[in-house]
């Protein structure tokens, strides 16, 4: 009686309401969807505000038509102040780092897919599921009530350096009540992303299907796993810092703020705190926050080459080992981020070895996608070209770490937009292209119909040529020392570079533009599309099992067992060159 | 390089599980189930991430400490009796864990014993809450607030934290209490299990809490 009553407690039935269905959804599948539509919301929101800047940047004096509606004070009579070219700064990063880079490759397509590789029917805790995501949510809408406020959105950059962001409105607009609202946003976020880090490792350790040992899971619910056990303690640090934060800035504390600070003509009361603990918290979280962006999809782009390649990678476990390190050195380098903030040399010196370790890994995953792409007949789709994309990308970006992971050249380089390249290419563009070729893989089995594949190819090279010729030029800006964060540089030593500017400015509204390409191809297929069959892209992995797009409860009541690995490719199977994960055929090596 | 054929096996293959059997379980085809388990692994990843947290508010206070304007905080004598009951709960929340077993079995003597201690657990957890509240209360009656030097401020950030998560614990021990009054059929004996064990890490967190207290503050 006991043990059926257990049973029964872990049965629960499928909703009925729409709100149920479909906005406090309890399924893993309507909250990877949601996240997935709150990353695309952010991701437009985010390049329409680097479109400002970009404009401004070519064009200082230029008045912004309807700009003046969004802020009297920030962009009086269309043309943008410098105080306001901060806020729109940091309001891109944050909402391109946290609200798109974790939201779309590790919370949306986690959540969607991690479940369903494993064979489960669901998350292990629905509830914190559903939580996780409304928080988020919440989130993401006090970020944005920054915009209409009279205080407008924070100066102090995605990384709210202190003692700026500590002190309070006396610091300059944005700094009051703007920088609050972004405090508390980050900490809901961080609550957030803490339930869902904890729901993926959850559920990958204890609802595998029967045979789905660890080492037979897909390399991209690794990277989820992976990315899940960094996120849980990133926030973990990301949480109290801002915590602290938010009590420098409501309730008169000093862990931030020295003394002696006189801001508007009033001296602060406060004594005694350190910025730099700040940066150290902040940066303790914010590496790590580097590989919650890149590792999923790192495991995306190796679960997409394989399925278009058609055979296996080199060494798969490899791959997982390598994001296993990738994932432990994480945590020893966020010093190089503050080679310039007046830490010990010493330091420095500590964090440039781990630094430059941490880039074996990465080259051997690189060398490894590359090394299976030799010889390969390799499909040439939208996903396969956004996950070559990606590769390029993260080569292209990774090499100019090489630079600035040694503490002097970083010198020199660090407040330039070197860095601004680096960043961008290596883990903004490279994670946006893995989404994108997740996208492109995943969404027939997501919604049941295929996206246009001559739309998916236009957007791949509109948007490959275009960031290249975005942030290939910022290298060079940044070696004739063109310092970051100004809104304009007219009246001096970098009046020449001003042609450079207009290029890329160009170059980033048509790259932009592209992007619109896809957005009409996204909500066209979703209605119109051909419809997808179960396997459209021949896959061996769980989720090509069950129907496009799936049941509620994922395998129909039925629980999947798992025979092999996850990429059986290149063989002769009962169904094409692939056998699939829950096929009962042996595979005999002859 | 070799070529792999495949084969199917002979039959009768692996044939699929079936799902459980029992009288008792009306399991639907369009229902999701899930194994009892997954909140024990569950428990042991939310300890690690708040574990994580209070590391983070450790280090802060000994970069904090290094600056010129640390003091010394006489710590308020009720925070030892306030460790004394919140040890003492966990003891008698062990009290109801080693007749929850017979309870669930069906044993109504042993159901009503092992409710009777999560009460007191809960009272007991209660009165540690209330017990750290007046310690502040004695705190702010000797001018020390948040605000007032930073040892004032991390005794109210360590207390109220862990305060905060005690808070926590006590939820989880009235939804316990709860499915025990109410009917039995949907009790969860692991969630039994993880309350207990985070209510114990609630304790030992706050032993080393007590520790860092009174050694750096």
């Amino acid at each position: 009686m006991a043990e059926a009553s257990v049973q029964q407690a872990h049965v629960h039935a499928p909703p009925e309401s729409f709100i149920r269905k479909n906005v406090f959804s309890l399924d893993h599948k309507t909250i990877g969807k949601q996240y997935y539509g709150l990353a695309l919301v952010a991701v437009f929101t985010g390049m329409a505000l680097s479109w400002l800047m970009r404009f401004h940047l070519a064009w200082p004096n230029a008045k912004i038509a309807g700009l003046e509606l969004l802020s009297k004070a920030g962009a009086p009579g269309g043309v943008i102040t410098p105080e306001y070219y901060l806020s729109l700064l940091t309001m891109h990063g944050t909402l391109m780092v946290f609200f798109v880079l974790t939201n779309a490759p590790f919370a949306g397509f986690g959540n969607y897919f991690l479940p369903i590789q494993i064979g489960a029917e669901d998350m292990a805790f629905p509830r914190f599921n559903m939580m996780s995501f409304w928080v988020t949510f919440v989130a993401f809408l006090v970020l944005f009530t920054a915009f209409f406020i009279p205080d407008g959105p924070p100066t102090s950059g995605w990384t709210a350096y202190a003692p700026l962001s500590a002190v309070g409105s006396d610091a300059g607009p944005g700094l009051g009540w703007g920088q609050n609202l972004w405090a508390i946003s980050i900490s809901l976020f961080c609550i957030g992303q803490l339930l869902g880090s904890l729901n993926f490792i959850s559920t990958t350790l204890d609802l595998r299907a029967k045979g789905m040992t660890l080492m037979r899971m897909p390399i991209c619910t690794w990277a989820w796993f992976i990315t899940s056990c960094i996120g849980l303690l990133a926030f973990a640090v990301l949480l109290p810092a801002c915590l602290l934060l938010i009590l420098d800035r409501m309730a008169g504390t000093s862990f931030f703020i020295p003394a002696g600070l006189v801001l508007s003509d009033r001296l602060q009361n406060h004594a005694g705190g350190s910025p730099l603990l700040w940066q150290h918290l902040f940066w303790f979280f914010g590496h790590p926050e580097v590989y919650i962006a890149i590792l999923p999809a790192m495991g995306i782009v190796s679960h997409v080459l394989i399925t278009s390649m058609r055979k296996p990678l080199l060494s798969a476990k490899v791959i997982i080992y390598s994001m296993m390190s990738i994932g432990f050195l994480s945590w020893m380098v966020w010093g190089h981020h503050m080679f310039v903030s007046g830490m010990n040399p010493f330091s420095s010196l500590l964090f440039s070895f781990p630094t430059l370790t941490i880039t074996i890994p990465a080259t051997i995953m690189t060398l490894i996608w590359l090394g299976s792409l030799y010889g390969a007949n390799l499909q040439i789709t939208s996903a396969s070209l956004f996950a070559l994309g990606f590769v390029s990308m993260f080569v292209s970006g990774g090499v100019s770490g090489f630079f600035l992971a040694q503490p002097s050249i970083d010198i020199y380089l660090h407040a330039t937009y070197f860095v601004v390249g680096h960043f961008h290419m290596v883990m903004g563009v490279a994670a946006i292209f893995g989404i994108l070729s997740g996208t492109y893989f995943w969404f027939p089995k997501m919604s049941g119909r295929m996206m246009n594949e001559t739309l998916g190819k236009l957007h791949f090279w509109i948007t490959f040529v275009g960031t290249y010729c975005i942030f290939m030029p910022f290298h060079y800006l940044g070696m004739a020392g063109n310092v970051r964060r100004y809104s304009s540089f007219v009246d001096d030593f970098m009046a020449p570079l001003l042609p450079l500017h207009k290029f890329i400015t160009i170059a980033a509204l048509i790259t932009g533009a592209g992007q619109f390409i896809f957005l009409y191809n996204l909500i066209h297929s979703r209605f119109r599309g051909k419809p997808a069959p179960q396997n459209p892209w021949n896959g061996t992995s769980l989720e090509w099992s069950i129907p496009s797009p799936p049941p509620w409860n994922n395998f129909g009541g039925k629980h999947p067992v798992v025979y092999h690995d996850s990429y059986q490719y290149g063989l002769k199977g009962s169904k094409g060159d692939y056998v699939m994960q829950d096929s009962p055929e042996q595979i005999v090596t002859e | 390089m070799t070529m792999s054929t495949t084969t199917f096996p002979p039959a009768p293959a692996q044939a699929p599980p079936l799902p459980p059997e029992g009288n008792a379980i009306r399991v639907s085809v369009m229902a999701k189930s899930r194994p009892p388990d997954a909140s024990r692994s569950g428990i042991w990843v939310a300890i690690f991430a708040i574990t994580m947290s209070f590391a983070a508010f450790t280090s802060a206070l000994f970069v904090r400490q290094g600056s010129g304007d640390w003091t010394h905080l006489v710590v308020p004598p009720l925070l030892y009796v306030n460790t004394a009951v919140l040890l003492m709960s966990s003891f008698t929340l062990e009290m109801s864990h080693r007749v929850i077993a017979r309870g669930l079995a069906g044993e109504a003597s042993a159901l009503r014993s092992s409710l009777r201690w999560v009460f007191v657990t809960l009272a007991l957890g209660l009165t540690f809450v209330a017990g750290q509240y007046l310690a502040w209360r004695k705190l702010a009656a000797q001018g020390l607030y948040l605000a007032t030097n930073p040892n004032s401020s991390f005794f109210y950030v360590f207390t109220g934290m862990h305060a905060l998560h005690v808070l926590g614990g006590i939820t989880a021990l009235v939804y316990v209490i709860r499915r025990l009054t109410g009917s039995r059929d949907v009790f969860r004996r692991s969630t039994f299990d993880s309350t207990a064990i985070y209510w114990h890490f609630m304790g030992g967190l706050w032993l080393y809490l007590l520790f860092v207290i009174r050694m750096r503050l």
